[in-house]
């Protein structure tokens, strides 16, 4: 299978410390791929990296065969690889819905000249906009909430949220920063099933997991970052089975 | 309806115009800007020079001063919003001090500290504006008209988007969206709608000349804003009808003129604090939380 996103030899330092050092690994198509490892590993730097926040000292970033690397977030976006991050940053003061209308693509309703020139074909796309994002909630868990202040949702449905609004993107490629921290174990159960049901509509999933039990329930394939070094990678039995990883991983 | 309150009337469009478009920007964008008073200046002396050089119409005038507004915040939004939002603060600032000097400067095309005179009254298709009710007309369609643009924009998609940035520029970008280039847009609209309020104001008073658009205009027009309500469209416009009847209701207090004026400003400056302190969110407040299914 060609690979859907491949990192070649990413390297990044800051300052005198080296956070990524000649990563290379493939993320394969409809598949969800974990990366793994201990803190300060390097693993939200790599996802810094891919969605244009960071930009590499070397190595590539290469997208259905493009080089992501050099463009802006915005562009990295458009091109098919969407995030969320550690700390959520939902839109905090906008609802649960506006939330995910953002993450759709409105580009009718987005141009000033159209508002007013085009209001026929603005109000079409809006009505399509919300109508999915109101399908993307269902999916979720979150319709029931949809007018509410995205501010007034619980921690774990907050998370969710964060996912929702890259679900309703049109980007093929779903970075989920740490998608289960923080949850307790009914979220968990709760949360699981919907992240290994992202791939059902044909997205590609590249997530971060701290933990070695979850990141086998989660993923297809595991990628094992170890100082800013891909130490191993294969199938997730393999790797949390393997007692040297665990070893570095628990320190014992 | 006497004439005096019909003046007051055409005072408070051709500010709640600044007002509101000024708005766009500060509490809609979250982008500061000290330029709107060059802004206004350069609606009013762009409608003004091409009425009293080519003979342009009141319509006309409006295009022009409209697309000159746009160009000037244009030409300072493009190079300092690539920088940060921050630095726009500082290139308006500049923009306001260089229009000013422009105004008293270029003698040629301003007529310097001497003003232009002589600026037709507006003739509409055949309805001469004279009285000063007729130009509460005026004021009011201009007013609506901008109310409206600024409606449109801020309930849409786009407007969604300036939300967005204002609440988190990060997670703007990492759904895809320019920001800057965001932001350039609103700062050209804002200045747009801004001049046509110097527009109004050129061919209302008929006389344009440099002191009525120094950096204290800018001022004032960020207070009228903060004053109303920066979190509402219509906040601005409140804050005009009630900061501009403040000196006309100065003035039935027994003061002598030359009390008056630094009175009146004494008495902006402890507004401006004391909303502060009282209430931030100004006159109008905010909107209801929006409960939408």
């Amino acid at each position: 299978m060609t690979p859907l996103l491949s990192l070649r030899d990413l390297s990044k330092s800051f300052g005198g410390i080296q956070a990524v050092r000649g990563c290379s690994f493939d993320v394969a198509p409809g598949l969800i791929t974990g990366l793994i490892g201990p803190n300060g590993a390097g693993k939200t730097t790599v996802f810094n990296m891919i969605t244009g926040f960071l930009s590499p000292d070397t190595g590539s970033i290469r997208f259905r065969g493009e080089e992501l690397r050099g463009l802006a977030p915005h562009q990295i976006e458009r091109r098919g690889v969407a995030r969320t991050f550690q700390h959520l940053r939902l839109w905090q003061k906008m609802t649960v819905l506006e939330n995910v209308i953002v993450g759709c693509r409105t580009p009718l309703g987005e141009n000033v000249l159209a508002l007013f020139l085009r209001a026929g074909a603005v109000a079409a796309e809006e009505a399509v906009a919300r109508e999915h994002a109101m399908q993307v909630l269902e999916f979720f868990g979150l319709a029931d909430r949809a007018g509410e202040l995205a501010e007034s949702l619980a921690y774990p449905e907050q998370k969710l949220l964060s996912m929702a609004r890259i679900y309703a993107s049109p980007a093929e490629v779903l970075l989920l920063d740490e998608p289960t921290s923080g949850l307790d174990s009914e979220w968990l159960r709760r949360l699981v099933p919907i992240v290994r049901r992202l791939t059902e509509s044909g997205k590609t999933v590249l997530l971060i997991e701290h933990n070695m039990e979850l990141v086998a329930e989660l993923s297809d394939e595991v990628v094992f970052l170890h100082q800013g070094e891909v130490i191993s990678r294969g199938k997730p039995a393999e790797i949390t089975g393997d007692p040297a990883l665990n070893e570095i991983y628990f320190g014992v | 309806m006497s004439a005096y309150i019909a003046h007051y009337l055409v005072m408070v469009g051709v500010y709640g115009i600044l007002a509101i478009s000024l708005n766009l920007l500060v509490g809609y964008s979250g982008i500061f800007s000290m330029a709107h008073a060059a802004v206004y200046g350069i609606g009013a002396y762009a409608s003004a020079i091409v009425a009293l050089n080519l003979g342009m119409g009141f319509w006309g005038g409006l295009v022009v001063a409209g697309a000159t507004g746009a160009l000037a915040s244009a030409l300072i939004a493009i190079p300092s919003l690539r920088v940060a939002g921050d630095y726009y603060i500082v290139a308006s600032f500049g923009l306001q001090t260089v229009i000013v000097t422009v105004f008293s400067e270029w003698t040629s095309l301003t007529n310097g500290h001497a003003g232009l005179p002589g600026i037709p009254r507006p003739n509409l298709a055949g309805w001469q504006i004279d009285t000063p009710f007729e130009y509460v007309g005026l004021a009011v369609v201009l007013t609506a008209f901008t109310y409206l643009v600024c409606r449109r924009i801020t309930h849409s998609a786009f407007g969604r988007v300036l939300q967005a940035i204002r609440d988190d520029e990060i997670a703007a970008q990492a759904m895809g969206r320019n920001v800057v280039r965001v932001k350039i847009v609103v700062a050209i609209v804002s200045s747009a709608l801004g001049a046509l309020g110097g527009s109004l104001y050129a061919h209302y008073i008929t006389y344009v000349n440099p002191s009525s658009f120094q950096l204290h205009e800018s001022i004032f027009i960020m207070s009228l804003v903060i004053l109303g309500g920066s979190e509402r469209l219509a906040g601005p416009l409140v804050g005009a009808f009630i900061l501009l009847a403040i000196p006309e209701a100065l003035k039935f207090l027994a003061i002598p003129d030359s009390v008056a004026a630094p009175m009146r400003q004494i008495f902006y400056g402890a507004l401006l604090v004391a909303f502060m302190f009282l209430r931030p969110e100004g006159i109008l407040g905010r909107e209801k939380a929006k409960v939408k299914s």
